[in-house]
């Protein structure tokens, strides 16, 4: 299978490096929270978590992991059932501002869902979206990130996909040529 | 994650171990959702489920109907007390004009043993028992075991008795079935008339000391005397009060034993005949989280049924 590297391990640190601060230029983080969506988003966000606490001595910032599969629109319509993963949200968003993390932004649907299910955990002040692929020109719903990691412009069939090393502190994105297996 | 092997939930009997661990997966993903400030998720938005129950019911009717809202479902209650039931209708003919309304499962409580399993023969819908008669209840059983390994884990090597009324539980049947699928040591215990004579084919063991065998154990699940399917005329056993001497699970019995037992109770619970209050409410009591339980369980499996239709 035919793949090319989008972003290697030593660039994935700079962007998180810059990520992490763009997200401080604009934030309070007495009063932001960081939430992944499960599985990946939720990876990402506990490396933001500790980047930015790096950067703030003394700071502690609640980082939750969403899983949005009860609350997907295809459910019934898929030919393969998602496997739920757990949800571990150990703090209300009532009145905070949210940063919501996922790996990759493709139609957005997934974002959508993860908005529901941020929702049921109270209703913050704001909510922005930070995403370490957006794969631009692809949405089915007006949904745009506010943070990006890099820009991709692929076709359909395309898959991106996000490689993380096994503790789970770097990773590379590669675009494929199809979907694997 | 795969499918469940199964269209219908009529009985443990035909679920495999692999539809168990799914159960149990989705369960617990299920019970977070309960606990929730917003304990709903809208999974189940477009869809209709009718509870059938042609036998009395409170707890397993409540929850039922609370995961189908939990799910976001559209439900129909139908008892039989005040319906066409009783002007001689079948099952059949009732079912089918409740799915003529479009309804796309079917949650159903019948005092004849395989009448889901008849009606899931019949109708082109998912079928779920609620409890046929004395054959299966597998929802509880579900719960149960969903229970027991929310407690210990593995079940595997496990020693679980189940003591009382085995000739007329359901649930117990269930329990069994599901219990040696994973793996756990299963003993029957109570009084010679109250436990069938064939049950030992099943592969569990059968007592009739209730000391040995809470000795034996690891966990009991104390069964209700059901007074509703007594023979009135030839009673099973002679007084309430010899069934509590013999086989009631009280204190003294508990604080004999050389280590704690998990005690469990699929309700409703007959207090002072087969377990007394200070057992029934002690610190290795577990019935309430049998109950919040089966909000999740019953959770998972419309859940899981449902992808499928």
């Amino acid at each position: 299978m035919e793949s090319q590297i989008l972003m290697s391990e030593e660039l994935f640190e700079r962007v998180l490096d810059r990520l992490a601060h763009q997200l401080l230029e604009h934030h309070d983080f007495n009063k932001t929270d960081i939430v992944g969506l499960q599985p990946r988003g939720y990876d990402l966000a506990k490396l933001l978590k500790s980047k930015l606490e790096s950067l703030l001595p003394g700071c502690t910032i609640n980082c939750g992991g969403l899983d949005t599969t009860f609350h997907r629109d295809d459910f019934r319509r898929r030919e393969k059932p998602i496997a739920p993963q757990s949800t571990s949200m150990p703090f209300l968003v009532e009145g905070r501002n949210v940063i919501l993390v996922d790996d990759v932004l493709f139609t957005g649907r997934t974002i959508r869902a993860g908005l529901d299910a941020l929702l049921t955990h109270g209703r913050p002040e704001t909510v922005k979206l930070l995403v370490l692929v957006d794969r631009r020109f692809q949405r089915e719903l007006p949904i745009e990130p506010q943070f990006i990691g890099k820009s991709v412009d692929s076709i359909d069939w395309q898959y991106v996909k996000v490689e993380w090393s096994e503790l789970g502190e770097t990773c590379r994105v590669m675009l494929l040529n199809e979907k694997p297996e | 994650m795969n499918h469940l092997s199964v269209n219908h939930l009529t009985g443990i009997r035909n679920l495999t171990e692999n539809d168990l661990n799914l159960i149990f997966q989705a369960a617990t993903e299920f019970k977070e959702v309960i606990n929730r400030p917003i304990k709903k998720v809208p999974s189940l938005r477009d869809f209709t489920v009718a509870n059938l129950f042609f036998e009395n019911s409170t707890r397993t009717r409540l929850s039922f109907e609370l995961a189908e809202k939990r799910l976001s479902a559209d439900i129909v209650n139908f008892t039989a007390g005040n319906s066409s039931v009783k002007k001689g209708e079948t099952l059949t003919d009732t079912v089918n004009n409740i799915l003529a309304m479009k309804v796309d499962m079917v949650v159903m409580r019948h005092p004849h043993p395989g009448a889901p399993q008849f009606l899931a023969n019949k109708i082109n819908t998912s079928v779920i028992n609620a409890g046929d008669g004395t054959h299966e209840h597998p929802t509880q059983a579900l719960l149960d075991a969903f229970s027991l390994k929310q407690r210990h884990g593995d079940l595997a090597g496990m020693n679980v008795a189940i003591v009382g009324d085995i000739r007329h539980s359901r649930v117990a049947i269930s329990n069994i079935l599901c219990l040696k699928k994973l793996g756990a040591n299963v003993r029957v215990c109570g009084p010679k008339t109250l436990i069938p004579k064939h049950i030992a084919t099943m592969g569990v063991e059968v007592s009739h000391n209730l000391d040995a065998t809470l000795q034996w154990c690891d966990v009991a699940n104390m069964l209700r005397i059901q007074m509703e399917r007594q023979d009135k005329s030839v009673p099973y056993f002679p007084s309430l009060r010899e069934y509590a001497t013999e086989f009631g699970l009280n204190k003294q019995r508990l604080g004999a034993l050389s280590k704690p037992i998990t005690i469990m109770h699929p309700g409703p619970i007959n207090r002072g005949v087969e377990i007394t209050s200070d057992a029934a409410d002690s610190e290795h009591s577990i019935v309430l989280e049998q109950v919040e339980n089966g909000v999740a369980v019953r959770m998972a499996v419309l859940y899981l049924l449902a992808m499928k239709r």
